[in-house]
């Protein structure tokens, strides 16, 4: 659960740095490059930080048996 | 309901919505094995909007546009049905993959090209997105449940086969083409976009033939399909929960496992090992050949064991292997452990030859190349490119190549006067006897280096072994991951609820593998170990498949479902 955040700190903090330490020439790219993967990413974690909070609920120990458990 | 099928059928179905899904992975392929010259040729290298569109081209596609496709088409197969999304997909992406072969390059049309292509790739993520969750449930939804994952291991397989053909149709026309015509503007590196057209206008003619899927058919006769299917996948929580489950206990390691198999795998042959190009590509073929029966193996496998622990083994394989396999392939293509195997005598250094720039006068490229031949077959060739800016203009040297024959040792801190004896090499203007002083403004201080290996017989087939290996443990995961998923969602809303998780799993983790693996082996680097640690990368396909892996152990079931009509 705690891994989401963690993830996502990551990734901006990496942003951050390529995109200043791109040169004139390339920052544009780079920064595209970028909000690409934070824009996908940050969704996925919030899944994941989701999928944490359910399993620490315990909501994973009976998993359905058929479709109409998922109704 | 009962599923009674004739054989014939059975393979109307596995053989229809395989070699359609296989030429969608084809098309997908060929434009990231081209991208070089796709890039030459639509985006050139000089323009900075132009790699913003390179940029778009290659991220957006995967890892935007194909869960976007899975949304789309997912919703779409399952309110109209599995058949005609499929279709629909396939000629999407045949049409846009034709149409790719058809652009003018930017020297013709300017920037009408990179912006056409780039729409063009996006409709190919988009259709690909679409195509294999359609596939995957057409055939799962005709399959009896013990054969479930025996008959979606043939869909399995084309992700595979599609890279084998890719490569092959590629290699073939390169080599009967040479490198020249075959990169020209409308050279030889279009007809495989070409070749497209005719493969999967065979394939909608075999799908026209096909019927829709059973269970499908059962729902709508009975008005249960999903009007919403977004909603009912992803609003209801008792779903999304096993959407997520799918996502982060199976597909996101199956995803890296399956890139660094194949992918990685050949780019760190030949980006890191510097194997050479069509070496390295072969090497890639025999590994595929001998590797993709198994997706039908352990697809056969799933249905008497179970899917889980299947899965969980390639993970858990991968993760305990790759950093020494990947050690092997550095030290049996390092030239430092091969000391004592060098045949002096074969050894060859070449006169270093000095180029004018064409445009450029006053620019000098001085090449040298050393061959160094092995007792065992091996040849090593390093190719060094010095750049030399002078201060005088060598007038008339703009039309051919110069042998530099005196060489004075250059320190590329000293700025230095060199004499250089100008003798033409191919037919130039210059005369023969004239000797030129000329002196050295500045030199590049990072020389171009390329370094080619032809490997021995024996290090060779060892490669192919260990790919292969690599490879193996992609048809552990993906072998039997449809079934997995098939299994996992009620029919109504399968489409759409399979398809997104297994597209980012795959778009999304498994294409992020080398970018992201060259980012990590970046934080490597240091002043003392400026190359860094080249195994660092593998640090994130390993630490995605562990934490799959132990979501995927303790939450996954091994129950095969047999009801999945429901």
């Amino acid at each position: 659960m705690f891994l989401a955040p963690a993830i996502i700190w990551f990734l901006a903090s990496q942003a951050i740095q390529k995109i200043a330490a791109a040169t004139t020439l390339t920052k544009s790219n780079v920064t595209l490059q970028w909000v690409i993967i934070l824009a996908i990413f940050t969704p996925i974690c919030i899944g994941f930080f989701i999928f944490g909070y359910y399993a620490f609920k315990g909501e994973y120990a009976h998993l359905p048996s058929s479709s109409e458990d998922l109704e | 309901m009962s599923l009674d099928i004739k054989p014939s059928k059975i393979s109307l179905v596995i053989g229809a919505s395989s070699v359609g899904t296989l030429i969608e992975w084809y098309d997908f392929y060929i434009f990231g094995m081209l991208a070089t010259i796709i890039s030459k040729q639509f985006f050139p290298s000089d323009a900075g909007t132009s790699a913003l569109l390179s940029t778009l081209a290659i991220f957006a596609a995967g890892f935007i546009v194909r869960p976007f496709g899975a949304l789309v088409f997912g919703r779409l197969g399952d309110i109209i049905g599995r058949k005609y999304t499929f279709l629909l997909t396939l000629v999407l992406m045949g049409g846009s993959t034709f149409a790719i072969g058809l652009v003018p390059g930017f020297a013709t049309i300017g920037w009408a090209a990179p912006i056409l292509v780039l729409i063009l790739r996006l409709l190919q993520g988009l259709a690909l997105g679409g195509e294999y969750g359609g596939a995957a449930t057409y055939v799962a939804e005709h399959a009896p449940a013990n054969r479930r994952g025996f008959w979606t291991s043939w869909i399995q397989t084309t992700a595979t086969l599609g890279l084998f053909l890719a490569l092959g149709v590629i290699i073939l026309i390169r080599s009967n083409q040479g490198v020249e015509a075959f990169s020209a503007e409308w050279g030889g590196w279009r007809y495989p976009f070409w070749m497209s057209i005719i493969l999967v206008v065979v394939s909608i003619l075999i799908r026209m033939k096909m019927s829709e899927s059973p269970m499908f058919t059962k729902l709508k006769s009975e008005g249960k399909t999903s009007t919403n299917p977004l909603k009912e996948s992803f609003g209801h929580k008792a779903n999304f929960k096993m959407v997520l489950l799918a996502l982060f206990g199976a597909v996101m390691g199956q995803g890296v496992i399956w890139y660094t198999g194949q992918f990685y795998a050949q780019s760190f042959i030949e980006t890191v090992c510097k194997v050479e190009f069509i070496q390295s590509r072969n090497l890639m073929l025999w590994a595929i050949l001998f590797a993709t029966p198994f997706f039908v193996v352990f697809g056969y496998l799933s249905d008497r064991i179970g899917r889980k622990w299947i899965m969980m083994f390639g993970m858990l394989a991968g993760i305990l292997t790759y950093r020494p396999i990947y050690q092997y392939f550095l030290d049996a293509t390092n030239a430092k452990n091969r000391t004592e195997k060098i045949d002096l005598a074969n050894t060859i250094v070449s006169d270093k030859l000095a180029i004018v720039d064409e445009k450029i006068c006053t620019k000098l490229y001085v090449v040298q190349k050393i061959d160094t031949a092995y007792t065992d077959g091996a040849k090593f060739s390093y190719t060094k490119t010095d750049t030399l800016f002078l201060t005088d203009i060598i007038k008339d040297a703009n039309t051919g190549s110069i042998q530099y024959t005196q060489v004075n040792r250059v320190d590329a801190t000293k700025l230095d006067t060199i004499k250089v004896k100008l003798k033409p090499v191919k037919e130039t203007v210059l005369d023969v006897t004239k000797t030129a002083e000329v002196t050295i403004a500045s030199i590049s201080l990072k020389p171009n280096v390329i370094v080619e290996k032809t490997l021995d017989h024996a290090t060779y087939w060892n490669l192919i072994w260990l790919v292969f290996v690599q490879i193996l443990y992609v048809t552990m995961v993906y072998g039997p991951i449809a079934a997995f998923l098939v299994e996992l969602f009620p029919t109504k809303i399968r489409y759409t609820s399979m398809s997104l998780p297994y597209h980012i799993g795959n778009g999304v983790f498994g294409g992020l593998v080398p970018f992201l693996g060259t980012l990590i082996v970046e934080f490597t680097k240091t002043t003392d170990n400026p190359a860094g640690d080249p195994l660092a990368g593998l640090w994130y396909p390993i630490g995605v498949a562990s934490i799959c892996l132990f979501i995927g152990v303790i939450y996954l079931t091994n129950k095969v479902d047999k009801e999945v009509m429901d």
